[in-house]
């Protein structure tokens, strides 16, 4: 099998060591702005250019990804599939060829296929950014959740992490529960039977699951909390009128977990479906620090990609 | 055409119960004599197959030619020359052709094209129902007149029970199996791989055991009901082959094949997102593949056939949840068989022979399988020993989806005999 296993680009969370995370997140800190500053200015990828490549809706990774790359000093270019001839029926394969030959520095992509960039990646020699990949990964997601929860003091390791919601379908859960569990954190994986195959188990060491929420959140230090996920739902796999009264985060919650705990999201929230607006409001909520770290986390992996400096092994 | 006389192999007729080393002369298409030291008639092709196996010309009862409609994946000449470079003298290629196959014009045209193109012999298998479409019975038999040896809506299969009880009790009035691709469409809708670790963890949507197994269970109850001869295709998962074990003990007219890849492979077999690794079944379980491997050595599954579905690379070439179904199985099958049943001591040579001749001809009807005297004359010359790799790219197939490009088996075939003639050699 043609199969390069050189650390190009960053697929995903699974096949990154522990130092390898380690490093991306010590990095992450150096590029967090001053509190009430914008993002720091560097000159570290002056003269680089990155694509990114998205097959699927996206407002907040997208436009992290690209003021990343330009408060690194990079040019960085946005395609949507809509506006791409990705509607005239070109293949994925003849697109990333064509955008190739541009000469890009890396791709930054996003599409709805599990495993679209692993499958590029036996393509093409440049490197791939993987900007969420179908229900499978989305690893800088992970590492912004990871550097946001150690900005709270914390260590990862012992942290009592529920993560609730759409497990099956989320790439969001799968970076998580990777990165989470190098780190010797205790994940509680928590939604409807449904959407919480046993075989979850089995994804790394540390995971347990649960469809009791309350069981899930007493003693979280952490609840990451994911969206509903209509659009990956095949089928009504639960009855959503009573989604969120088994498995809706609210302020009664709260009081089962530990009392510094954190709410966390990837965003977009939907208010009274997965989170009630007292929790996103609440002070427990971190959610925008999330989005803040994205910027920083995504300047910390395009430095590490494009800047010649490999820090950690990725790919199969 | 001279005849030819096979020398000095050891001559596996499992039909005959022959298992020792002889010669077998070839005259006029069929088999004149099999035995040691024939006496050669003047001007006779000899081969030397000393230190080979010599066994009837193997059936695949299970293709996927794409002629007529798809001929830019393989056409009836291209997949006849890789069938013969797997050893095998006759296939059955399924009805999902453009048309399909679901009356006599397009069983007529198949047969008539493989009498002029085609190296091996090769015995359509109508469809269930018109246009695979599980409503209405296809032409069934007047296909069967026409030449189809069975039936089958193969990759659609009748999801209306009522249909295909009514399909069981109308071919067996023509004497002719009901071939099902054992898949209940509602569970395993929008799956890529088999559900399980291996799908949770990359992300792919899963085609769960139980899709096959509900079928199975459904066909043979059928099959009870009406008296049919049933056979399950590409059997994948354990509970199928308990049930097709416990439906023989019953005395019901059940068979069973498992293709060679279900015998090799298990789902944490499949490269990451290489659609080479998918189709239909799925690669199972590590415990589903150990008892299909059980189910072939205990007997409860009759035959080995490739499912050989060729598609181009600009279908495989994709997204894996975008791919298509499917991979070659022509020209690996003899190699993987070795490699997993006869070597690990799972089975004998003599099974081995049997599940590629006698099993497919019995499930069929065919008047192959066998070297005795006044057969048909195709033989399927093998070597158990010998090492060779397979490179896709000079595959005699239009297609190149496997995933065994690059493999190397410990035997394979050597020479293909149809009609007394060699038409393949290595």
């Amino acid at each position: 099998m043609p199969s390069r296993e050189d650390g190009r680009g960053l697929l995903g969370i699974e096949n990154l060591t522990r130092a390898g995370v380690q490093a991306i997140l010590d990095r992450a800190r150096d590029f967090q702005p001053a509190a009430g500053k914008s993002f720091p200015r560097f000159d570290l990828l002056r003269g680089r250019m990155v694509v990114n490549l998205f097959y699927e809706a996206s407002t907040r990774t997208r436009t992290s990804f690209e003021i990343a790359a330009r408060r690194l000093g990079a040019e960085a270019v946005s395609i949507t599939a809509q506006a791409s001839s990705v509607s005239k029926g070109e293949s994925l394969v003849d697109t990333l060829n064509t955008l190739a030959a541009m000469r890009p520095d890396a791709i930054v992509m996003r599409h709805a296929a599990s495993g679209a960039p692993h499958f590029l990646h036996r393509y093409l020699q440049m490197p791939i950014i993987n900007a969420g990949d179908g229900t499978h990964e989305h690893p800088t997601q992970a590492l912004l959740d990871a550097r946001t929860i150690l900005d709270r003091g914390a260590k990862l390791e012992g942290l009592r992490v529920a993560i609730i919601g759409d497990i099956a379908h989320s790439r969001v859960a799968r970076s998580n529960v990777y990165l989470l569990s190098k780190f010797g954190a205790n994940i509680v994986l928590c939604g409807p039977a449904s959407l919480l195959p046993p075989e979850l188990a089995q994804l790394a060491p540390g995971v347990t699951l649960t469809t009791d929420m309350t069981s899930a959140i007493r003693d979280a230090d952490v609840i990451m909390m994911l969206r509903v996920q209509l659009e990956r739902q095949h089928e009504a796999a639960f009855p959503a009128g009573e989604y969120f009264q088994f498995y809706g985060l609210r302020l009664e919650h709260l009081r089962l977990a530990r009392p510094d705990v954190i709410v966390m999201h990837p965003g977009p929230i939907n208010r009274g479906r997965e989170i009630s607006s007292e929790v996103a409001d609440s002070q427990r909520s971190v959610i925008l620090n999330q989005v803040e770290n994205g910027v920083s986390v995504r300047m910390a992996v395009l430095e590490q990609v494009l800047g010649g400096e490999k820090h950690a092994s990725t790919g199969h | 055409m001279p005849a030819l006389v096979i020398r000095n192999g050891r001559v596996i007729d499992p039909a005959s119960g022959y298992d020792g080393v002889a010669d077998v002369w070839i005259e006029d298409g069929a088999v004149r004599a099999v035995g040691p030291n024939t006496a050669a008639p003047a001007g006779a092709e000899t081969f030397d197959a000393t230190g080979l196996v010599v066994a009837p010309g193997f059936i695949d009862m299970h293709v996927h030619l794409r002629e007529p409609g798809f001929e830019h994946a393989e056409t009836i000449e291209s997949g006849a020359r890789a069938a013969a470079a797997g050893g095998f003298t006759s296939i059955c290629p399924m009805p999902n052709t453009a048309p399909v196959n679901d009356n006599a014009t397009v069983t007529s045209y198949i047969i008539e094209k493989a009498r002029k193109h085609a190296v091996v012999n090769v015995w359509p298998i109508g469809a269930i129902t018109k246009n695979s479409a599980g409503e209405e019975l296809a032409a069934i038999g007047s296909m069967r007149q026409a030449g189809a040896v069975a039936i089958s809506d193969d990759g659609r299969p009748v999801m209306n029970a009522r249909v295909m009880r009514r399909a069981m009790e109308f071919a067996r009035g023509f004497g002719i199996p009901v071939i099902d691709h054992c898949e209940d469409l509602h569970l395993s809708a929008g799956g890529d791989m088999h559900e399980g670790a291996e799908s949770v963890r990359l992300g792919l949507r899963g085609i769960p055991g139980s899709s096959e197994d509900v079928m199975v269970a459904r066909d043979i109850l059928l099959a009870e009901v009406t008296g049919a001869r049933y056979h399950v295709a590409h059997i994948s998962s354990r509970h199928a082959v308990e049930m097709v074990a416990f439906a023989k003990s019953r005395g019901l007219a059940v068979t069973a094949e498992a293709t060679p890849h279900h015998l090799a492979l298990a789902d944490d077999d499949i490269a990451p997102y290489d659609s080479n690794y998918k189709m239909k079944p799925p690669l199972r379980s590590r415990g589903d593949v150990h008892s299909v491997v059980q189910g072939v050595a205990s007997g409860a599954i009759d035959a080995i056939a490739t499912d050989h579905a060729p598609h181009p690379g600009s279908e495989k070439m994709q997204e894996f949840e975008k791919c298509p179904f499917g991979i070659l199985g022509l020209e690996t099958a003899l190699g993987l068989a070795l490699e997993n049943l006869v070597h690990p001591g799972k089975i004998g040579l003599g099974h081995l022979v049997r599940l590629f001749t006698t099993g497919p001809a019995r499930i069929l009807g065919l008047d192959r399988g066998t070297l005795s005297a006044g057969a048909p004359g195709d033989v399927t010359i093998f070597s158990t020993d010998r090492t060779w790799t397979y490179d896709v790219n000079k595959s005699f197939s239009k297609s190149r989806n496997s995933p065994f490009d690059g493999k190397t088996f410990r035997g394979g075939p050597v020479a293909t005999v149809v009609g007394g003639r060699i038409v393949w050699q290595a």
